[in-house]
Formats: structure tokens, sequence, C-alpha cells
């Protein structure tokens, strides 16, 4: 899982695997890409293995006998595996792909949910969660009459477990939480809170779309029932997510969509669904799309995931310390040793979409917004709060910049 | 990018000239840009003629969008409800005096777009008279 840990990180190297960070923003100014936990860019392994599956392999997947087609669904079901293994997940028919984490996430809210989920059972969610881990929750208890409680997030910008302790009292079904805020960059104890979860019976689904990319996550250890997350955060294309699932799970639910390649036999009134994972895939899936999450996957793997961990730490580390100099700028969240490359932040008196849109001036992308976490920013009463996320790519010359655009946010609004 | 936060629009925002509610009112509404939580509201008074009295806005926002509004009640002083009809999204860009991308451009068209919603529930009420 942690590829070549004993070549030296190269930070310069990595940036020339990224064709997109060589371009000029406007003429004469550089990019300096922090808005990764919206989506990462891509290597030119990725680009070039998609390419190359469109040039020389593509065909429909799973049906066709000829040559092409076996070609393409070994590099469909290839890329399945390696995804598997990348969060040592016990079986590749654990995983199905899916468009997004978003996807991965209602797939479970409907198959699951529907078929296990009665008028007054009970979902327990957090504060923290991205809109993707509370809306098809609240479309689900809605259609349900199930109860939704939420674990609170502390003026620090964690759980409190107290709290969750109590609530676990009430006997949730379902406990679904991120691995990683997308805001505050809270890593969540997810172990303990997977082994509290299940202490009570309740099923465990986890959001991971900001911890995948980021550090090693091993599926098998955490003993969680449900994972989800994206390719295009991890170095992948946009459009192909996947979801973990426990076997025995993911046998007994119902299909998720309807439609071909999810059936085993099928009559005019009636049909027998497939095996797994094939039977969550109705239609034909993001072929292309599989072969380049693969490719990122393997990309990932040949840096080395501690790696790419520890560099971003240093960068994390290294903002919030410069950070300390902004006057009037308060950062959200638990301090550097508990936290991701996420770093969200305000300004007394300036919006956040006026700091992004001085800062993009220097070519500098970061997030303005509730970057989808619109609760999370009324608890802080925050309508908004800018945000600077890091990845392998970045450098300590891209977050000097970023300040330098800081200072520059405070001249003109002084 | 100086130009884009030109002095007028970092004083607007610093210090708007109609900023805050008016109870009672004759209109008002509010609305969010779903993109940012970004939230206006904007109370307007009325002559018996429906002529524009009294203009004020609240709410956050960024500094384009708040000095769009300020800008914005500025110039309806004194317009009809059917004047107040035809201001278009020209002529915010004018009085802003900044090209917007596509994103901003929301921004700095919230305040119109509250008003006109406010006005036309307005307009209703007084066709149905």
């Amino acid at each position: 899982m942690t590829g070549n840990s004993n070549t030296r990180f190269d930070v310069q190297q990595v940036r020339g695997d990224f064709p997109v960070l060589a371009r000029e923003i406007r003429p004469g100014i550089p990019l300096t890409y922090l808005d990764s936990a919206a989506t990462s860019q891509k290597p030119e392994t990725v680009i070039q293995a998609m390419s190359t599956y469109y040039q020389e392999n593509n065909a429909n997947i799973h049906r066709g006998i000829h040559k092409l087609a076996e070609e393409a669904t070994l590099a469909y079901e290839t890329a399945r595996e390696k995804i598997a293994r990348f969060i040592n997940a016990p079986a590749a028919d654990q995983l199905i792909f899916t468009r997004n984490t978003t996807e991965s996430i209602n797939l479970v809210a409907y198959s699951w949910g529907r078929k296990y989920l009665s008028a007054g059972d009970r979902i327990l969610l957090t504060e923290m969660e991205h809109h993707s881990n509370l809306i098809p929750w609240q479309l689900i208890a809605g259609e349900l009459d199930l109860v939704l409680d939420f674990i609170p997030v502390t003026s620090e910008g964690n759980l409190d477990l107290d709290v969750y302790h109590d609530l676990l009292k009430k006997n949730p079904k379902l406990v679904a939480l991120t691995h990683m805020s997308n805001v505050l960059g809270t890593i969540n104890p997810l172990k303990e809170i997977i082994r509290n979860a299940k202490s009570v019976g309740a099923i465990t689904l986890v959001d991971g779309a900001q911890s995948v990319p980021h550090f090693p996550v091993d599926i098998a250890n955490l003993e969680v029932d449900f994972y989800a997350f994206s390719a295009h955060k991890m170095c992948g294309p946009t459009g192909i997510g996947a979801l973990y699932g426990r076997k025995d799970l993911l046998e007994n639910m119902p299909p998720f969509l309807g439609g071909g390649e999810m059936i085993k036999r099928v009559e005019l009134r009636s049909f027998k669904a497939n095996d797994i994972p094939h039977k969550f895939e109705a239609g034909t899936p993001a072929i292309a799309e599989a072969v380049g999450f693969g490719a990122a996957v393997d990309y990932l793997l040949e840096i080395g995931m501690d790696r790419i961990e520890e560099h971003e730490k240093l960068l994390t580390n290294y903002t919030l310390e410069k950070l300390l100099d902004v006057p009037d700028l308060t950062v959200l969240g638990p301090p550097a040793e508990e936290k991701g490359g996420v770093v969200a932040f305000y300004i007394k008196d300036i919006h956040a979409h006026d700091v992004a849109q001085i800062l993009d001036g220097d070519g500098i992308a970061v997030r303005a917004g509730h970057h989808c976490a619109q609760p999370l920013h009324t608890k802080f009463n925050l309508p908004a709060t800018t945000r600077a996320s890091m990845y392998l790519y970045n450098t300590i010359e891209d977050i000097d910049r970023f300040i330098a655009g800081l200072q520059k946010v405070r001249d003109i609004f002084k | 990018m100086e130009d884009f936060y030109r002095e007028l629009i970092i004083e607007r925002y610093k210090s708007p000239h109609f900023r805050g509610e008016l109870e009672p009112n004759d209109i008002s509404f509010e609305d969010d840009n779903p993109a940012c939580g970004d939230h206006i509201r904007i109370d307007v008074r009325l002559d018996e003629n429906h002529v524009v009295t009294e203009a004020v806005f609240s709410g956050e926002g960024c500094a384009i969008s708040l000095a769009s509004a300020d800008l914005l009640l500025e110039s309806i002083i004194g317009k009809t409800i059917e004047e107040l009809k035809e201001t278009t999204k020209e002529d915010i860009l004018d009085m802003l005096g900044i090209e917007l991308g596509p994103v901003r451009l929301k921004c700095a068209l919230l305040p119109l777009k509250v008003l006109k919603a406010g006005v036309y529930g307005v307009g209703e009420t007084i066709s149905s008279d």
C-alpha cells in the first residue's frame, strides 16, 4: 500500500507529471492550484491511459465475444482489482463502480435503506457532513419516516464523542460519517467510532472522498460496512467513483438502478439480478474512466501514500504557521497534528468570494463558499469561508504565493 | 485585478448608503445565492403613485453583491414600479463598471433578482386590484 518508500519524494518531478501545472493562468502568471479538495489535477499517465484505451481497446464490456470486447472487459475488471487492493478490500467483487461518492451513498440509501429501514428508525450522522452524506438521508428519512440524529462538532472542530455515546443509546440502525471533513480538515477517529457503532448493532458507512486520496486507508482494518470515494479527487477522471460494501450486505441488497448488465435472466414481467458487483452496475459503465481510475491508483502507489501524507503534513504545518501572521484571519478546525491538507479560514469583514477573486488575479486557485457543508457554516455563524487545499504536487512556493496574495487582499480592503 | 475592486465598490461595501430594514414596507423580498450561501433582503416603500420613496437592503454577501445592492437601490429612488421592471443586467454592470465572469455575475445580479421578485409580486397585487 505504501509504494517505494526508499526513494526520495521529489515534488518538482511530481509536478512534471501534471501537464496543467505548467500552464500560465494569465500571461506571466503561473498556476498555484490549491483546490484539490474540490478536484485534483490529473497526471499524464492517467490522461494517456484513457486516451490509449479509446485508441486501441474501445468496446462494450462483458457481452461481446470479439477480441476488443475481451480487452475492454479485462481493462475494466483489472481496474476494479487495483482499486480494491488499494484500499485493502477483501475482494474485488465488493468494489462497485458508481459515478462518484454521492452516487455511492445514494446507492446505499435507496437499496439498503429501503429494504432494511422503516418508520421510526434512527440514522446517526454528524454536523460536519458534506451535503452528499446528508441529503440522501434526508430524502430517505422523508420517504420512510426515519429520524436523523447528529453528532455535534465542538468549537475546536472535532466530533463530540461523549454525545456520540449518548446518541448510540437510541440504537441507530446506521452510523454514517465522513473520514475527513472537507472544511475543517478533521480526521475522525474512525476505528473507535465504527467499533462503538457495531457494539449497538448499527451498520456503518463512511464518506472517504477526502481520505482515500491523501493517506493510506485500510478497509479490512477499519471493519467498516460501506465506504464511498471518488476517482477525481485522487488524480483520476471525473464521472467515476466507488462503493465498497460488506459482502453479505451487498448480496442481500436489491439492485439500485435497473437495466442491462445488472441481470442474470429477464422475462417480460420479472428478472433475476446478477451477482455482485454487476447487480449494482446497470447500463454501460464509464469504462475509459475506470481505466483512468486504475491508472491513478498505479500512479499514487508509485509515489507512495505514506510519502504523499507526509508531504501534505509538511505543507499544512507550514501554511498554518504562516497564516498566524495574517491579521484578522481565523482558521477553522483542529490544530495541525489532527488535520489533513485542508485549510478553511475567514478574514474579518472581508467576504470569502472577494478573497478568492483577488487571489485568482495572481493565479491562485482556492475555493470560496460553504463547500457543500452549509449546516456546518451555519453552526459557526459564517455565510462562507475560503479554503486552500493541498495535494502531492503543491510546494512551499505555492504557499508563499498564497500568503502574499492574502496580504494583497488586506491591502485592497484596508 | 485592482480595477475589479474599484474604489467605488470597496467604498460602497464598507460604508453602504442604503443598508437597513423598513417596517412596515410595501415590498419586501429575500433570496439566496445557492453557490455561496449569500443572502439579501430588500425592503421598499412606495407613495400613492407607486413611486419608490425609500429602499434599503440587509443580509450577507461579498463586496460585489453588496455594492451592487447599494448602487441599485440608489438608482431606483424616485422611480415607479413600472420603471423598476425595466432595470437590466447591463444597468447593474454599468453601475459597477466592471466585467464579470459567470460565477461572479450571479453575485452582482442577486440584488436585482431579489428586487424584481419583490416587484413582480406587487405588480400582481396591483393588477388584481
